[in-house]
């Protein structure tokens, strides 16, 4: 009997030896001094292991169904696995720097990590609040883990309070749901929900509102901007991508497996949130001065952009929505590498200002973000442009021409700001001149900056197996 | 040996050139070195290039030096060739480029290095645009060009460099991103984004206006056509020398090619309907940019404004849908090439020893300069279109289709003509004639050997292709009748069913 309840929990193995692993880092940190490094080390190969064993698991359900194990789950677990490494590699420097090492840092992340697992393979409401629960309450820790910045401190508060309201709501909508369908697994949803219905439609709009806020979209983005420019700098570059990419898969997921019958509905709602926030992310964005905060709307854009596709509903839309989450991967762990590169003899600097002239103080690193930049802004031939083309193919071929139409002029608009880093630092006179950048940061802002130059020659394998992890959910 | 990917070589030679420029240092050795190495670099893709005319065959209207292989997963391949149509654009790009790079020579002289990169990559995209077969890559070489021009425009420009930049930029960017989405309309449609396929696929009839009016938004803004241009006078003003030529020698074909490539063949009904906008649009162009041409001060923003007038030409002739007037569209496409490019160089020559473009701060440069009245006085006859010269039989070809469809069109369009003799000859008045008074100018060299020689290609190629066009005519004979019969065969299909009905 033993062996057919272990033999079953092989789906859920990489979450339970990034849990298990997690733990076994805490004893070492705990008890054991001057381990930061160790612990460090540990946490990356735990998520390279996690990684690796995600992709050998056959596909399956567990737990009666509420854990889903499919292309779709191993594509996003790899993802969040990549940027949840890429966080902890980009903030080894930072951390050594500011003071600020301590060994918790790593272990929450991989806490986190395991949500995010959770998350996405999550097949009903339970496993879903479960999963952005655990996600989310290591990031409150987090994003207040400078305790003696005011500024961090306020982040970390903002989003916990401005967070758990969100799960208020997303608990409200899915205790609706279960009220008007009897049912907590999307299938059964699905199955039980008929024609749809009121009822229904209205927990849906409170589970929207969860998902609206984790992805940080109009008219749920209110925290963004000041938790990415409070929190320390890795922090926001590890909540700029992973947790991200996890509460997309999610949207994704139980918008299409659960609520087929009420489509028409959904998608006016998920229509109008990514117009709101594609616009939103392209005018706000151009007042900004301070970069993390200029991140901050940009992502918000981005969002939208990436709602594009999954307000098509279909195959390809979704197909689109995984594209670009991974692009979108690539391009922010490049920037914010960047950014944490922004360190002169009195500390870090964070204004777009401080970037003037780069071109001639380091330019290597202005080419990467021109790079990175230009990518952002979706031109061609980088690879953001590959990201933005898949989702608007998805919403053209839904018929979603407003949506597109809309959707490519606030591109354009957000192509100004973007212009307006390079023209800072290609046109401006030089400022002073950053301290040299460390290794890690060179490394991956490398492996970033040549990912987005170079995708385009051989985009082919990740719109496969995108397409593959797409179908999935159909 | 004869199957070796001849156009992709061409396309991508000049990355290689980028990779060895990468590769060099950033002080004074290293600025000498970029130079050599860019300029061979563009001699050595126009050499390749010249295979491409040696073994293409005029006499087909088919896609030549064909090269597909799979790219995007699914759809959208990795698709090259060139047709009568585009080869001669890709030839005029190869060929201009090494004049850029020569032009450049003394007048870029901080960060030679990123300049030689920028335009080098920009030559891959823009041989790209004009040989890709795929409707995605078409788009991905005719965005990307935007990079490396803004960064040209913006770290080598004039005063209002920053300002000229973004506005080029966002002005094409916006025009060209409905056309994207327009592009997997047609996907959709047709399932395919293959050009070949797509020249073929007869598209709805209610579907074409929107389509057409998406690619229309991005090639009127290329193009430019009134009253969407008003980006290049900036851009031309702000630009390094180089920039300008290539901007009106080059970027502003893409426009041009798009019409011909996609507009008339693909969305044969609605070209039909909207030639009369056209039209209207051009003969407003060729007469109202030409009085504005009249009141400038600045010489590169009234060859900007000559050169929207002349682009007014090539859209009028390419919409009269009649073969004098497309082949007359593609040949003044080639002779403004040279033309606009060997006038912006003189506009160079003058700047870099006067640093002005002010028409005031010259005059009587005839005394101190004969060799550059000589030159400066072949490019404004030509640019003017007096008979011998290139300009001439491109203007004639032009009037000669539309005047069999529109007569009034033909005959407002003629007023242009006119009015470009009073522009060019005021300008060339006003700078070259007349008592060398003005201090400054006592002293002013004529040209050297190098300008010369930079020049000298520009005078061979107009002269001969005033008094024999005949090989660029050639060239484009079979593309253009294979394109013209199934614009008509389309139209009248059409027709013959609405009768039967």
């Amino acid at each position: 009997m033993n062996g057919v309840a272990l033999s079953s929990m092989t789906q859920a193995l990489p979450e339970i030896v990034l849990a298990v692993g997690a733990m076994g880092l805490l004893m070492l940190g705990a008890y054991r001094e001057r381990s930061t490094q160790v612990v460090n080390l540990g946490a990356i190969m735990l998520l390279v292991a996690a990684g690796l064993i995600a992709l050998s698991i056959p596909n399956g359900r567990i737990f009666g169904g509420s854990f889903i194990v499919d292309d779709f789950a191993r594509y996003l677990k790899i993802l969040v696995y990549i940027g949840s490494g890429a966080a902890i590699v980009l903030s080894l420097d930072y951390l050594a720097a500011e003071k600020q090492e301590k060994f918790e840092y790593p272990i929450l992340i991989l806490l986190s990590t395991v949500g995010m697992g959770m998350l996405i393979s999550a097949g009903d409401l339970i496993a879903l609040y479960l999963g952005l629960e655990l996600m989310s309450l290591a990031l409150y820790v987090v994003a207040a883990s400078n305790r003696d910045s005011v500024q961090s401190t306020e982040a970390g508060l903002k989003y916990f309070v401005l967070g758990a309201l969100s799960s208020g709501m997303l608990l409200y909508g899915c205790s609706l749901i279960y009220g008007f369908t009897g049912n907590v697994s999307f299938v059964g949803i699905a199955k039980a929900s008929g024609q749809g219905g009121l009822g229904l439609t209205f927990g849906l709009v409170f589970l929207f509102a969860g998902f609206c806020f984790k992805v940080s979209a109009v008219p749920f983005h209110m925290w963004t901007p000041d938790v990415y420019e409070g929190a320390p700098t890795p922090v926001t570059a590890f909540f700029a991508a992973a947790p991200k990419i996890a509460a997309m898969a999610i949207f994704a997921r139980a918008t299409i497996s659960a609520f087929p019958a009420i489509t028409l509905q959904w998608q006016q709602i998920v229509v109008f949130v990514s117009i709101a926030s594609m616009a939103l992310g392209a005018f706000a964005a151009i007042g900004q001065h301070n970069i993390k905060r200029l991140m901050a709307y940009s992502s918000i854009g981005h969002m939208g952009f990436a709602l594009v596709g999954l307000a098509a509903g279909t195959a390809e839309g979704i197909q689109g929505v995984l594209v670009y989450m991974a692009i979108y991967l690539a391009m922010t762990v490049g920037t914010f590498a960047v950014i944490l590169s922004m360190r002169r003899s009195e500390g870090m600097v964070e204004e777009i200002s401080d970037l003037a002239g780069l071109a001639r103080t380091n330019p290597p690193l202005a080419f990467f973000l021109a790079l990175l930049l230009f990518s952002l802004a979706g031109i061609p031939p980088l690879a953001g442009f590959f990201a933005k083309y898949y989702v608007f193919l998805g919403a053209i071929k839904a018929g979603l021409y407003g949506l597109a139409v809309i959707g490519v002029l606030a591109s354009v608009v957000g192509a100004y700001y973007y212009l307006l880093i390079v023209k800072t630092m290609y046109f401006d006179e030089p400022a002073k001149n950053f301290k040299p950048v460390p290794f890690e940061l060179k490394a991956m802002l490398g492996i970033a900056g040549l990912f987005n130059l170079l995708y385009f020659v051989y985009p082919a394998p990740l719109i496969t197996a995108a397409g593959i992890a797409a179908k999935s959910l159909f | 040996m004869a199957n070796w990917p001849v156009l992709s070589v061409t396309t991508f030679l000049p990355l290689v050139g980028v990779l060895f420029l990468m590769l060099l240092r950033t002080d004074e050795a290293g600025a000498r070195n970029a130079r050599w190495i860019a300029f061979w670099t563009t001699l050595i893709t126009f050499a390749v290039s010249l295979q491409l005319v040696w073994r293409f065959d005029p006499s087909s209207p088919e896609f030549q030096f064909v090269e597909k292989r799979p790219w995007l997963a699914g759809f959208g391949t990795y698709h090259m060739g060139v047709d009568g149509i585009s080869l001669p654009l890709v030839i005029l790009t190869t060929a201009i480029m090494p004049l850029c790079i020569a032009a450049s020579w003394r007048a870029i002289q901080v960060r030679v290095r990123e300049y030689m990169i920028a335009f080098l990559a920009l030559e891959t995209l823009m041989i790209g645009t004009f040989s890709a077969l795929d409707l995605v890559l078409f788009y991905l070489f005719f965005e990307g060009g935007l990079i490396p021009m803004f960064l040209i425009i913006g770290v080598w420009g004039g005063p209002r460099r920053v300002y000229a930049s973004f506005k080029f930029f966002l002005y094409t960017l916006a025009g060209s991103v409905l056309m994207l989405l327009a592009i997997m309309a047609m996907y959709w449609q047709s399932g395919t984004t293959d050009i070949t396929v797509l020249l073929r696929h007869a598209f709805p009839r209610e579907m074409q206006p929107w389509l057409w009016i998406a690619f229309f938004a991005s090639f009127a803004v290329k193009m430019p056509m009134w009253p969407v241009h008003t980006w290049l006078p900036d851009a031309h003003v702000e630009a390094p020398t180089a920039g300008s030529v290539v901007l009106a020698a080059i970027l502003l074909k893409m426009g041009g090619y798009g019409f011909l490539r996609f507009s008339l063949p693909m969305f044969p009904f609605a070209s039909n309907d909207f030639a009369p906008f056209v039209f209207t649009l051009s003969v407003i162009a060729i007469i109202y940019t030409s009085l504005v041409a009249m009141v400038q001060e600045d010489m590169k923003k009234l060859i900007a404004y000559s050169s929207v007038a002349h682009m007014g030409f090539v859209t009028m002739g390419i919409f009269a849908a009649t073969s004098q007037g497309v082949a007359g569209g593609i040949f003044q496409m080639v002779s403004h090439g040279v033309v606009s490019a060997a006038l912006f160089l003189c506009v160079g020559v003058v700047y870099d020893r006067m640093h002005s473009r002010e028409i005031s701060t010259y005059g009587g440069l005839v005394n101190r300069m004969p060799v550059y009245a000589a030159v400066f006085m072949l490019f404004t006859m030509a640019n003017v279109g007096l008979p011998g010269t290139s300009g001439f039989v491109g203007e004639f070809l032009t009037l000669l289709g539309t005047f069999r469809v529109n007569i009034t069109v033909a005959a407002l369009a003629t007023i242009g003509v006119i009015l470009s003799a009073c522009y060019a000859l005021w300008l060339y008045r006003k700078l070259i004639f007349g008592k060398l008074e003005k201090p400054s100018l006592a002293n002013i060299t004529d040209m050297g050997w190098r300008e010369i020689a930079i020049f000298a290609p520009l005078i061979v190629l107009t002269l001969l292709l005033g008094f024999y066009p005949k090989p660029v005519l050639d060239m484009s004979a079979a593309s253009v009748t294979a394109l013209l019969d199934n614009y008509q065969q389309a139209l009248g299909a059409a027709k013959s069913a609405a009768l039967v009905k």
